[in-house]
């Protein structure tokens, strides 16, 4: 045992903090006392303005000048890099005890080198956890401080920012804005005291309050336009929101002040986007009389409100060949029946010239219900829309689904669309099979009315490019040999 | 008459129609990135590997960056997205100034991290991606902006200017968007299966090729630093969990990815008429970020987190999906904390890899006892059926047939908020 020459034995010591974010002074002197062999029990570590020597009773004698010097011999102290990393963040904590459970972990650190890998060890864990609180504490300021911009004469903006850490980290995370903000001019303020940075030189300042800081930024209207417009009120989640932020930072988070309003409006904004799509919950239909019992009740677009009758599909309910329209047209929505109109007798001729037998196919339209204008007396027809084509293909994929058809053949633009969802050109996509997801063949050509439309050599033309259509058609159904 | 109205919208306006049609986007990463600051610079922005999120939305999201689209017009009729050339949604379109402007004046208030920058196609796939690159050059070079930058980048456009996109951005990202080539078929009628893959390819290839000529030469430019990501949408077609955690593993091991995101499919304004589904439960995402995790961390392989599920090939939405698989198995517990090898210790259910480490670390000092494990996790509760110590053994526990309504979170019933 060395002899201890400079210590008074049984002596207490205290020792002042001039600073309570001081790790540095706090090292120095625990080095000098684990040299002096001073067990923790008979150290005090006192912060600015605290109480924290419990023998004061013995006068102001243990004063800092008089701890005592270290002998010559002492040998060095020793610490692991894992204490010198956890102890420096916990020594920002603001619990009063942290550096007295610092020095005495460091004294058993002299005896047991390793003693940082004993997670399971009391004072190892509360350091551990003092460091994590102190982390976290810098990672919440990182993330939460708020600059405001302030109009200087100079011409050059000074940004302030209000912030009210928990813990002694002022000092140490000013180093973080002044490398993210190096060429603003910037200020943080805070409770434990403030930081500028001009661009050159970061100073240190008093504790300041919250009143010294701008009251606001026109920016932030912008930044509360966007926090409310990237939350999606289809997933609240509010718990998880509170974990990350608490409500103690949001008296100074300008976005904050939306939450509750958000948080309350949410469902109903969420009700009204299930309810503007409510076949959400809808069960498709499994035979042909569901369909077009549904169909004809369905007012999810805005053709329902023609007052027009939806027209069924016609034909077995199961067909190698499934016919597919634009939507019925004048007669067809009076007689109730596809195909039965001037458009539809001419599909007949043509049908039957290709062999095809109408009886035996499946035969509806992409649109169920007839969509027009008027026209003085008359009904003028108006093709459907893209967004109704795709509103209505709930029911043409619940027929498909029922009719199980090998082949489609969808009759023009709107047909197709239906079909695929997306909207292809007729002349690019005639002449050769689509294989739809089920390995069924959707074989496109234009619709029976367009031919209508036409006269002469033109007609003539798309008349027989039609029939080829129905005949390559035709030729692949014998093919099948269904 | 269309231009007129354009021209009326504010910024605000414009802002609040661009970033709602953003936020069915997951990512908001901005961590793992070079390390880069503002000292010795002219500008704003520092990235220090560790991501930041300056605030957090109710619905759980963090907030890193200003994640808008450049425009909500589209050319394509993806029948998932609210953007869809067939949506009644509102449309507007940033200027790239505008972008930029709005980017450093929300960074020099510390708002943000960075950049996120997605677009609606518009015109041409190489005309937009042309317009989001024009942002970040604006952003680094014009203003020397050193945050962080996401850019999303279009499979379809050419080679040469997503190359270009990769040297500005910190990450780039390529959504697959659909878990099946048949799902992508039918609810994106535009995209190309093979051709967003053929993209992340080319991706993964220009990271490998920047990163090996930096070791050669110190100012070879970088590409993407950040790596790249990408985002599948859960629960709009039929594609169970089993399916879904392949193409995630094969898209790992395929394309270096540093993530998949999972979005739960979720009700969108003007909601197209082909999406016949039910909202799938967000517990089901979160479940599939848990089974990341377990493959990427764990040491779980694919076939093993799909052991993990039920008849129906999805996970288990009670429990998670590693105590899903040890209540399969248990005849591989309990473990020994004090003689186990880490990999065993990482599959009992409630000890996370800190608490692996520390058990590890620990025990080269003391024989663990039950109080002991307690202190080193979360909750003791959860992890005491599977493991042994000195001075415990779960004699029976393992082998309950009501194991699983034990360890199961009671369910709780929602307050009023």
């Amino acid at each position: 045992m060395r002899v201890m020459q400079n210590v008074s034995l049984g002596a207490h010591y205290a020792v002042r903090l001039p600073a309570p974010d001081d790790f540095a002074f706090w090292r120095e002197r625990a080095r000098g006392l684990i040299q002096c062999d001073v067990p923790p029990d008979r150290v005090s570590w006192i912060e600015p303005g605290g109480t924290g020597d419990l023998f004061a009773a013995e006068g102001p004698s243990r004063s800092d000048k008089r701890l005592p010097a270290p002998p010559a011999d002492a040998p060095p102290v020793r610490a692991s890099k894992a204490f010198l990393t956890a102890a420096r963040r916990a020594a920002l904590h603001t619990d009063p005890a942290r550096f007295g459970l610092l020095y005495e972990v460091l004294w058993q650190l002299q005896r047991n080198p390793r003693l940082m890998e004993d997670k399971a060890n009391i004072q190892v864990r509360r350091i551990e956890e003092l460091a994590k609180s102190v982390r976290r504490d810098a990672h919440k300021m990182h993330a939460f401080v708020r600059f405001r911009e302030v109009a200087v004469e100079d011409g050059t903006p000074h940004f302030v920012a209000w912030f009210e850490p928990d813990h002694h980290i002022v000092r140490t995370e000013a180093a973080f804005f002044m490398r993210r903000f190096a060429n603003m001019r910037w200020s943080i303020l805070t409770p434990r005291g403030t930081i500028h940075w001009d661009g050159q030189v970061m100073h240190e300042g008093p504790p300041a309050r919250r009143e010294d800081a701008p009251g606001d930024d026109p920016v932030e209207d912008l930044w509360r336009s966007y926090y409310a417009s990237i939350f999606n009120p289809a997933r609240l989640k509010v718990g998880a929101m509170l974990s990350e932020m608490p409500k103690k930072y949001w008296k100074n988070l300008p976005e904050a002040a939306l939450i509750p309003q958000l948080i309350a409006g949410a469902q109903a904004r969420e009700a009204a986007m299930v309810a503007a799509g409510e076949r959400e919950e809808r069960v498709r239909p499994a035979t042909l009389a569901q369909v077009a019992q549904g169909a004809a009740a369905c007012r999810d677009c805005a053709i329902a409100d023609c007052g027009t009758r939806a027209v069924a599909g016609e034909g077995p309910s199961q067909a190698a060949l499934m016919i597919v329209g634009e939507q019925p047209g004048d007669q067809e929505d009076l007689a109730g029946r596809v195909f039965v109109g001037p458009a539809g007798q001419l599909l007949d001729q043509h049908l039957t010239r290709a062999g095809i037998d109408r009886s035996a196919a499946y035969v509806t339209n992409a649109v169920k219900h007839f969509k027009f204008v008027w026209k003085g007396k008359h009904r003028l027809h108006q093709s459907p829309v893209a967004k109704e084509i795709d509103t209505c293909r709930w029911w043409l994929e619940a027929e498909r689904a029922i009719v199980q058809p090998r082949i489609v053949l969808a009759l023009g633009a709107s047909a197709a669309r239906g079909m695929l969802g997306r909207t292809v050109s007729v002349s690019k996509a005639r002449g050769a099979p689509i294989m739809l997801d089920d390995g069924a063949e959707l074989w496109v050509t234009v619709h029976p009315s367009y031919l209508l439309r036409l006269d002469g050599e033109a007609q003539a033309q798309q008349a027989a490019l039609f029939a080829a259509d129905l005949a390559a058609v035709q030729a692949r159904v014998a093919q099948i040999g269904v | 008459m269309f231009l007129r109205s354009m021209a009326q919208q504010t910024l605000r306006q414009k802002l609040e129609i661009l970033a709602d049609a953003a936020k069915y986007d997951a990512s908001c990463a901005s961590s793992g990135t070079a390390k880069k600051n503002s000292v010795g610079g002219k500008g704003v922005g520092s990235t220090e590997g560790m991501g930041i999120c300056h605030a957090y939305a109710p619905d759980g999201r963090c907030i890193s960056l200003l994640k808008i689209l450049l425009t909500n017009h589209c050319i394509f009729d993806c029948h998932y997205c609210i953007n869809r050339k067939s949506s009644n949604v509102a449309r507007a379109r940033f200027t790239p100034q505008e972008v930029v402007d709005l980017t450093l004046n929300f960074y020099r208030r510390n708002y943000i991290e960075g950049l996120f920058l997605s677009s609606g196609i518009v015109k041409s796939a190489n005309h937009t991606m042309e317009q989001l690159v024009e942002v970040a050059r604006i952003l680094r070079e014009e203003h020397d902006f050193r945050g962080y930058i996401h850019l999303k980048t279009i499979p379809e456009a050419d080679a040469e200017i997503i190359h270009e996109a990769g040297l500005y951005a910190d990450r780039v990202s390529i959504n697959v968007e659909l878990p099946t080539r048949a799902g992508l078929n039918r609810l994106a009628p535009d995209k190309d299966e093979s051709q967003i893959e053929g993209a992340m390819g080319r991706t993964k290839m220009r990271i490998i090729e920047a990163k090996d000529e930096r070791k050669r030469f110190r100012h070879a430019p970088r590409f993407a630093p950040a790596g790249q990501s990408t985002q599948m949408i859960v629960g709009a077609d039929d594609a169970n969990d089993t399916a879904i955690i392949g193409k995630a593993s094969r898209l790992y091991g395929s394309f270096g990815l540093r993530r998949v995101y999972y979005s739960a499919f979720s009700p969108i304004p003007d909601a197209s008429a082909v999406l016949p589904l039910k909202r799938p439960p967000l517990l089901r995402e979160h479940r599939l970020y848990q089974s990341d995790w377990l493959m990427r961390f764990y040491g779980f392989a694919p076939g093993e987190v799909a052991d993990a599920t039920e008849a129906d090939g999805n996970l288990p939405l009670d429990i998670d999906p590693k105590l899903a698989w040890a209540l399969k198995f248990r005849e591989s517990f309990p473990v020994d904390v004090n003689r186990a090898a880490k990999e065993q210790l990482l599959r009992v259910p409630g000890l996370g890899t800190t608490a692996v480490g520390r058990i590890l670390a620990a025990r080269r000092h003391r024989t663990l006892r039950l109080d002991d494990v307690a202190r080193l996790t979360a909750s003791i509760a959860k992890v005491r059926p599977f493991i042994c110590t000195l001075d415990w053994r779960p004699t029976l526990l393992t082998d309950r047939a009501d194991l699983r309504r034990l360890l199961a979170p009671k369910s709780e019933q929602l307050e009023l908020f």
